[in-house]
């Protein structure tokens, strides 16, 4: 069992959740209850990373991150390092390929939440603030657990855009993931099983809580 | 229409989309205005506007003394920032809160130490004691409905927005509601609006009714007078209104009698208004200035306009049967009125009866008649 790759993955995916949580509830929320032109197509291109080959989508993050890009250039003159082949840009791509996972259970939780219910928070004297923290995400928690439960599991198991991006540096962007191929290719059938194992039992927990939730929301709530 | 500045509450809006509106009321303090129409008549959309959570093209809302809403000064004020308890159709409460954290949640005025025990007091208001633990979820329709009035009080509104209140219950709690609201309106001295469609429900609650066809103020009168006198054979229409037919002024006295000529008869008419002899009316009378003739003995305005006709129909709502009458025998002029159920009994008033009745010429009321469109 590589230790280091299970921290550096868990690490990840711990600050992935974290990025993503607040953006994906702004994003969501957007979605869930503005009407705007564009918005079949913010959709779909969030959308994007689930349809896309991973290695696709990894090549394009390698090209915007590198050091000719003006992404590449302005981080670089920024803070003084590179985003490729980094755990900083390997936490940005993990938060661009985690997008749909995150926005979707909660643009679908917002969804469910009753225009007037939040009409009537607002005629009570409750600040949209107010709102949102009493009334709107209350009702929309079991869509936040989804998006982090969805998001954690998938950052533990991305391979693809992990390996196009960030290569395979122990203790800075080798996941988990990366260790097992790692371990298959040099005839490690016992280290890879073991991890293997691991990420199996945690990615069924993970999506076991989500579809209990899921299963307990759609008991009658009026 | 009362005088706007006396009021606690005036509007008068304008817009021609998403839903036309050429509408105003004024409402007194205390005085409580249903507002009736069909449905798509602009009742739902002007509630909203009161509540700051619909804005308008153009007009001006004011209460006590505040400009809510100004499309000339470009004034909007956010819901947040109206003093307004509204009590939406489906009562919209807060689903993963009880009764008691339902109304605390509405009571951001006062310190939060003092919030829970007050929601009680609403609570205990609106008879709904032991259940401030209860979700909306294991409340009746009843139930629900007074916890959203009990929100709807708790921010000590300065009107109080009504939207179908009632429509989502059974018959039994529709009745025991609105008894409930008509005495709670004596404790709470706030401008009312009811949106209805129920006309019984407006005549009985209401101080003045004011009726909205297609976004447009017809009539804002008290119950009685859209009733009996409705400015428009339309108004008359949209308060159900049966007996409504055209005629001619056939004379017209100086007294301000006449008399009508309605399809051979002559009716005589108390109050025959600004028309003139040979003017063509449209003209209604209320069923409750229908008399039936007894058959055994006569009564009281056998020689008020008497009519006669074949009974084409009788239904019993419980102690009064509404007949409707083919005068002359034609079923193009199809008279209805109501009877008490007994008489109906004593009288032997059975389908294809001949029966003899009087319009009373004071509840004979004479309108222009609509162009035809």
């Amino acid at each position: 069992m590589d230790w280091n790759a299970l921290e550096l993955s868990i690490r990840l995916a711990l600050w992935t959740c974290a990025l993503l949580l607040p953006l994906g509830l702004c994003i969501a929320r957007v979605l869930a209850w503005r009407s705007f032109r564009a918005k079949g197509f913010v959709e779909a291109l969030i959308a994007l990373p689930l349809v896309l080959p991973p290695t696709v989508l990894g090549y394009y993050l390698l090209v915007a991150f590198g050091s000719t890009s003006v992404l590449g250039q302005a981080y670089q003159s920024l803070f003084g390092s590179s985003l490729v082949f980094t755990f900083e840009g390997l936490l940005l791509a993990s938060v661009i390929f985690n997008l749909p996972f995150a926005v979707q259970p909660l643009q679908r939780a917002f969804e469910a939440v009753p225009l007037h219910v939040r009409e009537a928070a607002w005629v009570s004297g409750l600040s949209f603030w107010r709102t949102f923290w009493r009334v709107e995400l209350p009702l929309a928690w079991m869509g936040v657990v989804s998006a982090l439960a969805l998001v954690f599991a998938h950052t533990l198991g991305e391979f693809g855009v992990v390996l196009m991006v960030g290569g395979s540096i122990p203790g800075e962007t080798k996941t988990v993931a990366i260790a097992i191929y790692d371990r298959v290719q040099a005839f490690d059938d016992v280290a890879a099983g073991v991890m293997s194992a691991f990420l199996l039992a945690f990615s069924f927990i993970a999506i076991g809580l989500v579809y209990m939730l899921a299963g307990h929301r759609s008991q009658p709530h009026v | 229409m009362s005088d706007p500045a006396d009021s606690a509450l005036s509007i008068a809006l304008l817009q021609d989309a998403p839903i036309p509106l050429d509408a105003g009321l004024a409402v007194a303090p205390g005085e409580l205005v249903a507002m009736v129409g069909p449905s798509g008549s602009g009742k739902t959309t002007i509630l909203r506007a009161i509540a700051g959570l619909h804005r308008p093209r153009a007009g001006r809302i004011v209460c006590n003394g505040v400009v809510w809403f100004d499309s000339a000064l470009g004034v909007h004020l956010v819901p947040q920032r109206r003093r307004v308890g509204l009590v939406f159709q489906d009562y919209a409460l807060f689903p993963h809160l009880s009764s008691r954290d339902n109304v605390a949640l509405a009571l951001g005025h006062l310190p939060p130490a003092r919030r829970q025990a007050r929601a009680g007091e609403l609570l205990e208001l609106v008879h709904l004691g032991g259940l401030e633990e209860r979700r909306p979820a294991s409340l009746s329709g009843g139930q629900r409905q007074r916890v959203a009035l009990a929100r709807a009080l708790a921010r000590e509104p300065e009107v109080l927005l009504l939207d179908e209140p009632f429509s989502a219950v059974d018959q039994v709690t529709r009745r025991k509601l609105q008894r409930e609201l008509a005495v709670l309106r004596r404790q709470v001295r706030v401008p009312i609006v009811l949106v209805t469609h129920d006309l019984a429900e407006a005549t009985a609650l209401a101080d003045r009714i004011s009726v909205l066809h297609r976004g447009r103020t017809l009539q804002e009168d008290p119950p009685d007078a859209v009733t009996n006198r409705p400015v428009s054979p339309l108004v008359a229409r949209l308060m159900d209104q049966p007996n409504l037919f055209h005629g001619r002024i056939a004379d017209r006295r100086d007294d301000g009698r006449g008399v009508l000529a309605w399809s051979g008869h002559s009716l005589e008419v108390a109050r025959i208004g600004p028309f003139r002899q040979g003017d063509t009316v449209a003209w209604m009378i209320p069923a409750s200035h229908i008399v039936l003739h007894r058959r055994d003995r006569p009564s009281r305005g056998e020689r008020e306009n008497p009519i006669s006709g074949i009974v084409d129909e009788l239904v019993a709502f419980g102690p009064t049967t509404s007949v409707t009458l083919h005068v002359d025998g034609r079923d193009s002029l199809p008279l209805v009125f109501s009877v008490a159920t007994h008489a109906v009994r004593r009288n032997g008033i059975n389908r294809g009866a001949t029966v003899v009745v009087s319009l009373l010429a004071d509840g004979i009321h004479l309108m222009t008649p609509e162009e035809p469109s």
